[in-house]
């Protein structure tokens, strides 16, 4: 029962510091630049699929579970993925891989975006 | 009569009458106990941000009529210009007014704009009285400038926060009241400042260059003036109009006043203050001009400065061209 | 004339302006970031066992996880709280898969003004659509890689 307990505990101690330093180096970037937060999305998600392709991704996905899937180098994880898994059964799914295995992220973004537009309507804000 | 850039009214318009409402962030400061309506509601009623920008122009224009005492029939021309694309909430407010209408577009300099051209109409005889007026919402601007309202992304420190609030006045030839004694019109200046969020420092160059314009044209001095007033510099921007006029040998440190800077409770590592339209045309049809009715203030320069760039134009990597005018009023 | 003439006057400028632009405040930026993105991803690590709990497993654990923190990020957009953990927390709430979810909300909201279709749809991926976009050339760019070697 203990070792469960410490086992749980490590994992979200994992996800925190992995998830918190991806976090941090987006930070530090944006700091020493001027990018803006939709590039910063991209370069990040693009960083996710460049890791996973060489194999560096996986192994961090596997050590700190959320901690990496969480970020959105997570959804160029699952992108990456989705398209290597797609590459071993034929060409067709090779290409069409990547976006079959982001479709739940896509189709979640859309479907509450839409509820949410439905429900509320911006504010003015005062700070 | 005109010497360089600057025309000077022999027949001294007077500002007759001015209005201002401004928003509940703006209530806050300074500007609120001075302004004539000060909305608890951004929103002024109204379903959109646009229309409740629209309607808070109305409000001014129809302020300004009514403190000067007079009706549509007694007003000659209205001239009224606002950020949005094609000055959307100027004309919509023009709509409402049985009036001849002439839309002026420079940024946030449009205040000071439009009472130059007032002024020239009045004093060369064309127009008995005529109304100049303009105004920004926060949400609007930000909107159409910057992101969604809700998209989480942070403020860098040298970002300003746009002003939401109307202002106008009431130009007219008569024999009491703040006249218009000159006006400088400005020369576009670009620096190749690039930074979106620094709009202080591309539109200080600007600043510097008609402020000391007019004091050439003129032959005075800094110290002859109680004020020299800037549109929305910010703290960081009125650093630097300080720093470039005195390196042409004008020291304006002891009179200069920002807009931006006075119109809200400015932490500077937090933000540098306002910005927008409505943040000269609130500052100065507010606080400004009735310090000056009280006889506080003899003799101010008056220069919004205007950055005259688009989500297009910065886009594609092209730095900001800044514009400022100036109007001398005296009591 | 001002900007092609003075182009060396230009560089004195900018420099100059650099040199007054407050300093960002690098620790307390850094930390919120690092404290808010872990806590986020602590947080999709709950959702994680709560679901390995009630007995999912493999791709649709991963995809209901993030079905999840998604539908989390989407209401604090509606509800107006995520823009100002965003005003405190950096990159710390733009990275995680929540700041997707707010980039999609946030224009879906406020262009609705402008109609359903052209508004509130077709501009509902004005920050996020390079996510998407990039993100499908980069899957199907390592998918040929992968089925040619």
């Amino acid at each position: 029962m203990g070792q469960e307990i410490l086992m749980i505990a490590l994992a979200y101690l994992k996800a925190f510091a992995v998830g918190g330093s991806i976090c941090l180096i987006a930070q530090i970037i944006i700091n020493f630049t001027d990018l803006t937060a939709g590039k910063i999305l991209v370069y990040f998600m693009l960083a996710g699929v460049a890791l996973t392709a060489i194999g560096v991704y996986q192994p961090l996905v596997d050590f700190a579970g959320a901690g990496a899937t969480v970020p959105i180098s997570g959804f160029g994880y699952l992108l990456a993925n989705g398209a290597m898994k797609g590459a071993e059964k034929g060409f067709f799914y090779a290409v069409t891989g990547s976006l079959s295995a982001a479709s739940a992220g896509v189709t979640a973004a859309v479907v509450f975006a839409f509820i949410m537009s439905l429900i509320f309507k911006s504010r003015t804000k005062r700070n | 009569m005109k010497k360089g850039n600057t025309v000077f009214f022999k027949n001294k318009p007077r500002v007759e009458s001015f209005a201002a409402v401004c928003g509940s962030k703006e209530k806050e400061g300074i500007i609120g106990q001075y302004a004539d309506i000060a909305l608890d509601d951004d929103m002024y009623g109204e379903s959109t941000f646009e229309k409740a920008e629209c309607k808070m122009l109305t409000t001014a224009i129809s302020q300004c009529m009514e403190k000067g005492g007079k009706s549509e029939k007694d007003v000659d021309v209205l001239l009224s210009g606002d950020l949005l694309n094609q000055i959307i909430s100027a004309s919509f407010a023009a709509r409402d007014y049985d009036l001849p209408f002439l839309g002026v577009y420079s940024a946030c300099s449009t205040m000071s704009e439009s009472i130059m051209l007032a002024a020239m109409l009045v004093n060369a005889g064309y127009v008995k009285r005529a109304i100049a007026a303009t105004g920004s919402h926060f949400a609007s601007a930000e909107r159409q400038y910057r992101y969604p309202l809700e998209l989480g992304c942070t403020r860098p420190p040298q970002s300003q926060w746009t002003v939401t609030g109307a202002g106008g006045c009431m130009i007219a030839a008569k024999d009491e009241g703040v006249k218009i004694v000159s006006a400088t019109m400005g020369k576009v200046c670009d620096y190749g400042v690039t930074d979106v969020n620094n709009m202080g420092a591309a539109m200080a160059p600007a600043a510097a260059d008609t402020i000391i314009q007019h004091l050439k044209d003129t032959g005075t001095q800094p110290s002859d003036y109680d004020m020299i007033l800037t549109g929305d510099l910010g703290a960081l921007g009125s650093r630097i109009v300080k720093d470039l006029s005195w390196e042409k040998g004008y020291d304006i440190s002891k009179v200069h006043v920002d807009c931006g800077e006075i119109v809200y409770k400015v932490i500077e590592s937090e933000f540098q203050g306002g910005s927008g339209a409505g943040c000269s045309a609130i500052v100065f049809n507010s606080y400004v001009l009735k310090k000056m009715q009280a006889g506080l203030y003899k003799r101010i320069l008056f220069a919004a400065t205007g950055a005259l760039l688009s989500t297009v134009s910065s886009g594609q990597g092209e730095s900001i061209p800044c514009i400022s005018h100036a109007v001398e009023l005296e009591l | 004339m001002t900007g092609k003439t003075k182009e060396n006057y230009n560089s004195n400028y900018l420099n100059y302006v650099k040199t007054q632009i407050p300093p960002t405040r690098h620790f307390k930026n850094c930390l919120s970031a690092f404290g808010v993105g872990g806590l986020i991803c602590c947080i999709g690590q709950f959702i994680r066992f709560m679901l390995e709990y009630i007995g999912l497993s493999g791709d649709e654990l991963a995809g209901t996880t993030s079905v999840v923190l998604i539908f989390l990020g989407c209401l604090l957009t509606g509800l107006g709280v995520y823009d100002r953990i965003g005003r405190y927390a950096g990159a710390g709430s733009i990275v995680p898969i929540t700041g997707f979810a707010n980039s999609v909300t946030s224009p879906a909201i406020e262009f609705k003004t402008e109609g359903w279709i052209y508004g509130m749809a077709a501009k509902m991926f004005t920050v996020a659509g390079a996510i998407v976009v990039f993100g499908v050339i980069s899957g199907v760019i390592v998918g040929l890689i992968y089925y040619f070697i």
